[in-house]
C-alpha cells in the first residue's frame, strides 16, 4: 500500500497570474492555479504529443519556443510500470522533430535518435512509439534534433512503480531546470565555434591580478599567470555558456516568476529534479531544509542527507524533505559557474518567498583539473586479472591532432569530490562516492574486459570528441558483445565536467559500492578525472553514447555504441 | 520447441543478415536510414561555418595626413580545412585615393591545435604597378594568448619579404581591454619601386583600447606609431617622406 496522504490542498485560489502562466502545463503553474496536491499529468497508456513553434513569454520578453502540446516545458507524462505505453508524435513543425525517452529501457528502434535508431520524424508526419514498461522513476524526454533542446523541447515522465515505493512521501513536486537563450541555437554554436571564450564574463582582469598580488605576492601571482598562459587555457573556463546568455528557468519560468511548490508543515515532500538544460550545471541547496537523497536517475538509491548537490546536464535526483515550520524556502539553483541561478520556492502557501541567497563567488579551476598536463599520455593501464585468451583488452590509442589540446596526465579518480562551485563549502555536499543502489546489482559477474575512452577537445577551436575523432569522422561504432559485462573506463583529457549518456542500458558506477553500485544513465567525468562504469549489454541494436552537454555533442562529441550477437570465430 | 522463441528467430535472422552494420537497417528501410546517417554525420562534428573579421577599422591621424585603415578575414568551412579572403589596405582621405590595398585567398588548414599553416595568393591593388605574390603562413594562438599572424610572400618578380603580427588582450573589465599590437616587416633585398629596403623595413606598434558593447562589435581608441628602419628609411627619406608617423586611431573591431 502506498503511504502517502493525498489529501487535497484547497487553497485559495485568486493570485496574480503572469502571462506565461497559461502557457504552462498544469503541473508546472505555481500553485496559486490549481488545488491539488497531487500533479495533474498526462496519464495512462495512450498519448497524443504534438511538437509545434508557439510563442511564448520568458521572464517578460517575448520567446519563440518549440513545444510538445504547446508548452514549455512539455506535459508531464506518468505512466505506470508494467503497462504497454503508446505515445503518437505529430510533427507541425517545418524541419524533422523526435523524442528520446532519456534513461527509458526499450527496444532500440524507439529510442528516438535519428540517424541512429529510425529516420526521425518529417514535417507532418506522425510516429508512433510503442514499448512495454520495464521500470519505475524520474526521467525525461527530449528531442535528439537539430538543437531543439535548446528551443524547449524537453519534458519530466514519471513512472510510478509497479510494487509500493520503498520511498515514503506525502506530496510531490517535480523541478524541471533547463536554461533558455534569446538566441537561435545555431547561432550560439557559431558563435562558440568562432570565438569560444566569449560568453565568459567572468575572465581574470587587471583587477583580480592586483587582488591576487596582493594576497600571495607577485613572484606568486606572475607564475600562476604564466602556468595558465603557457597552456592557453583558463581557470574561468568553466561553463561555455553562461549566466550572461541564459535565463535559468524552473518548471519554465523564470526566477522572479518564482514558481512555488506548497507543503504542509510536517508532510515528507518528495522532489523530483530534472536537469533539462542544454549546457547548464547546477548546485542546488535549500538553505534551512536538509534533504535526503532517495533516487539518482530514476532508480532507488540507499537514502543519503545532504544539504546540497550537483546536478549535471540530464541527471536526476529524487530527494526527500520535510519541512516542518510554516514559512518559505527557496530552491536555490544556482549555475556552477556562479554566472546566474534558477529558483523556486517551497511554502505553505502560495505568495510566500525566502531570501534568496547571493550568488556565490565563481569558482576557478585548479591543477587537478588540468591533470598535471602537458606531453605525453597517461599510462594506459592494463586490466588486470582477466586472462581470458580471446578477450584482450582494448585500447584506445587516439589521435592527437589539431582536436585534442590537452592530454590529462595523470588523471585520477573524482568520485568524492562534489564538484565544481562545491569545494569549499561549510555544508554536506552529494559526491558520487556517497551513492548506493538500494537493491543489489543484478548482474555481478567481473567484468569479461575493458575498454577505455578518451574524453578530448580543443577548447579554442571548439573541437569535441571521443578519442580524438569527432563523429563526424567516425568510422566505426563502439561494439559491445551481447550479453556480456564490461567496463568502461573514461578518462577526461579536457578541463571540462562532461555529463556522458548511454542510450539503452544502465550502467553501474564502480564507485566502491560492491554489489550496490549505484545505477545511472548519465555520469559527470570531472576534469581530468578517470573512472569507470560497468554494464551488462543486454539491449540489441544501435544506441547513441554521447556527452549531453548539447554543443559538445554537436560539435562531435557523440558516438554509436552497437550491441551485436558476438561474431562467430571472432 | 522451445528454440524457436522470437529471440532465437531474431538471432537466426541476424546471422543471415550479412553483416549488419547498422542494426536499425533491419526495421526502417536502408535507404532513409542512410540519408539520415549522413546528416547525423554532419550534424556531429561536420558543420561549415562562415565568419567575419573584421579587426581593425579605423581613422588614423596620420600626422595631418589622415587615412582610413581596414584589416579584415572572412573563412568558410570545417574545423580542419577553410577558405579564407584577408584584406588591408589604407586610404588617404584627402586625397580621396588609396593608398594601399591588398587582397589574399588563402587555403588554411588546421596542423596542430593552435595553429593553421595558410597558403594562397596575394594580390596588391595598390601602390603601382599591381603585383601578385604566393604566400606561406602560419596563423594561431601562441603561449601566453598571443596571436599571431606571419605570412612569406613571394612577388611574381621574385622578391621575397614577410610580416609577423602579434596582438594580445590585456583585461581591464571583462568588457574594457587594452590591446597592444605590433607588426614587424622584412624584406629580402631592396624593392625600389615600393620604397622598401632589404633587412627590418618597418615596424609599428600600436596600443588601442576598446568596449565590448557587445563581444561582437567593440569601438576603440588608440595609437599608432609606424617608423621605416634601414634602407627604407634610406627611400623614404630621399622621397622626401618622414620616416616616424604617429597617429592617432578611433575605429571599430567587428566580428559577426
Amino acid at each position: 500500500m502506498q503511504s502517502r496522504r493525498g489529501f487535497i490542498y484547497s487553497g485559495a485560489a485568486a493570485s496574480t497570474l503572469l502571462g506565461l502562466q497559461a502557457l504552462l502545463p498544469p503541473w508546472a503553474r505555481s500553485e496559486t492555479r490549481h488545488q491539488h496536491s497531487r500533479l495533474p499529468t498526462l496519464s495512462g497508456t495512450e498519448f497524443n504529443l504534438t511538437i509545434g513553434r508557439t510563442p511564448l513569454s520568458i521572464d517578460g520578453q517575448a520567446a519563440g519556443a518549440i513545444t510538445v502540446n504547446g508548452t514549455l516545458p512539455a506535459p508531464l507524462l506518468r505512466w505506470r510500470e508494467g503497462d504497454t505505453v503508446t505515445l503518437n508524435v505529430s510533427n507541425q513543425l517545418a524541419e524533422d522533430t523526435s523524442i528520446h525517452w532519456h534513461g527509458i529501457l526499450l527496444p532500440f528502434e524507439m529510442d528516438g535518435v535519428p540517424g541512429v535508431t529510425f529516420p526521425g520524424i518529417r514535417p507532418g508526419e506522425t510516429f508512433t512509439y510503442r514499448f512495454p514498461v520495464k521500470q519505475a522513476g524520474t526521467y525525461w524526454y527530449h528531442s535528439h534534433s537539430n538543437l531543439q533542446e535548446q528551443l524547449g523541447h524537453y519534458g519530466p515522465l514519471i513512472i510510478d512503480p509497479a510494487d509500493p515505493d520503498p520511498v515514503d512521501y506525502d506530496r510531490e513536486h517535480v523541478l524541471l531546470l533547463s536554461d533558455w537563450t534569446f538566441l537561435d541555437p545555431h547561432a550560439l554554436f557559431a558563435t562558440l565555434k568562432k570565438q569560444s571564450d566569449s560568453l565568459n564574463y567572468q575572465k581574470r582582469t587587471l583587477g583580480d591580478f592586483l587582488d591576487d598580488v596582493r594576497e600571495d605576492g607577485v613572484a606568486a601571482t606572475v607564475e600562476d599567470r604564466l602556468m595558465w598562459g603557457a597552456m592557453r587555457m583558463s581557470p574561468t573556463d568553466i561553463s561555455d555558456v553562461t549566466g550572461a546568455t541564459y535565463t535559468y528557468l524552473v518548471n519554465g519560468q523564470a526566477p522572479d516568476a518564482n514558481w512555488t511548490g506548497l507543503f504542509r508543515p510536517g508532510e515528507r515532500v518528495r522532489l523530483r529534479i530534472i536537469n533539462a538544460s542544454a549546457m547548464s550545471f547546477f548546485n542546488v541547496r535549500i538553505p534551512g531544509l536538509p534533504m535526503t537523497v532517495v533516487q539518482a536517475d530514476g532508480l532507488n538509491v540507499q537514502p543519503v542527507a545532504t544539504d546540497e548537490f550537483q546536478i549535471g546536464v540530464a541527471e536526476t535526483y529524487d530527494v526527500i524533505v520535510s519541512p516542518e515550520k510554516e514559512r518559505a524556502y527557496t530552491v536555490m539553483c544556482e549555475a556552477i559557474d556562479g554566472s546566474g541561478y534558477g529558483r523556486a520556492t517551497l511554502a505553505p502557501r502560495p505568495g510566500m518567498s525566502a531570501p534568496v541567497p547571493a550568488l556565490r563567488p565563481r569558482p576557478l579551476l585548479t591543477m587537478e583539473d588540468m591533470g598535471m598536463t602537458h606531453g605525453s599520455h597517461a599510462e594506459h593501464a592494463h586490466h588486470e586479472g582477466h586472462s581470458m585468451p580471446d578477450m584482450r583488452v582494448q585500447q584506445h590509442d587516439h589521435p592527437a591532432g589539431p582536436g585534442v589540446a590537452n592530454l590529462a596526465e595523470n588523471p585520477v579518480s573524482r568520485l568524492h569530490e562534489p564538484g565544481i562551485g562545491l569545494e569549499d563549502v561549510a555544508h554536506r555536499a552529494l559526491a558520487y562516492s556517497d551513492l548506493r543502489s538500494l537493491d543489489p546489482n543484478p548482474d555481478q559477474r567481473e567484468p569479461g574486459r575493458e575498454m577505455e575512452l578518451h574524453l578530448t577537445s580543443n577548447m579554442e577551436r571548439y573541437m569535441w570528441s571521443f578519442d580524438g575523432v569527432q563523429y563526424s569522422a567516425v568510422e566505426e561504432p563502439i561494439v559491445f558483445h551481447h550479453g556480456e559485462r564490461l567496463r568502461l573506463t573514461m578518462v577526461n583529457d579536457t578541463m571540462m565536467p562532461h555529463p556522458i549518456h548511454l542510450h539503452g542500458m544502465f550502467f553501474q558506477l564502480v564507485n566502491g559500492g560492491g554489489a550496490h553500485k549505484p545505477n545511472k544513465h548519465t555520469i559527470i567525468v570531472k576534469p581530468a578525472e578517470k573512472l569507470s562504469i560497468d554494464i551488462t549489454a543486454d539491449a540489441l541494436g544501435d544506441w547513441a553514447f554521447h556527452c549531453h552537454l548539447l554543443y559538445h555533442m554537436h560539435a562531435g562529441m557523440f558516438q554509436v555504441v552497437s550491441v551485436r550477437e558476438r561474431e562467430v570465430g571472432a | 520447441m522451445k528454440w524457436l522463441s522470437p529471440n532465437a528467430l531474431c538471432a537466426f535472422a541476424s546471422l543471415l543478415t550479412p553483416l549488419a552494420a547498422f542494426a536499425s537497417d533491419s526495421h526502417t528501410g536502408a535507404d532513409s536510414m542512410q540519408a539520415a546517417r549522413e546528416a547525423l554525420r554532419a550534424h556531429m562534428g561536420g558543420q561549415k561555418t562562415t565568419a567575419l573579421f573584421v579587426d581593425r577599422l579605423e581613422y588614423r591621424s596620420n600626422e595631418g595626413d589622415p587615412v582610413m585603415l581596414w584589416d579584415a578575414q572572412a573563412s568558410y568551412g570545417g574545423d580542419i580545412n577553410r577558405a579564407l579572403l584577408k584584406t588591408e589596405g589604407e586610404y588617404l582621405l584627402d586625397d580621396s585615393q588609396t593608398e594601399e590595398a591588398e587582397v589574399q585567398a588563402l587555403y588554411s588548414r588546421a596542423v596542430s591545435p593552435y595553429f593553421d599553416l595558410q597558403a594562397g595568393l596575394r594580390y596588391d591593388v595598390n601602390p603601382e604597378p599591381d603585383r601578385y605574390s604566393a604566400v606561406l603562413g602560419v596563423q594561431g594562438l601562441a603561449p601566453y594568448w598571443f596571436e599571431l599572424d606571419a605570412a612569406a610572400f613571394i612577388s611574381q618578380r621574385g622578391d621575397v619579404s614577410a610580416r609577423i603580427e602579434l596582438e594580445y588582450d590585456l583585461l581591464l573589465t571583462q568588457r574594457l581591454i587594452l590591446q597592444p599590437r605590433l607588426e614587424l616587416d622584412v624584406s629580402l633585398q631592396d624593392v625600389p619601386e615600393l620604397g622598401r629596403g632589404s633587412g627590418l623595413a618597418s615596424i609599428e606598434s600600436g596600443i588601442r583600447l576598446r568596449y565590448e558593447i557587445q563581444r561582437e562589435f567593440a569601438p576603440y581608441i588608440g595609437v599608432a606609431w609606424e617608423r621605416d628602419l634601414g634602407d627604407t628609411a634610406d627611400f623614404s627619406r630621399a622621397e622626401g617622406e618622414s620616416i616616424s608617423r604617429l597617429s592617432v586611431v578611433a575605429g571599430v573591431r567587428v566580428w559577426f
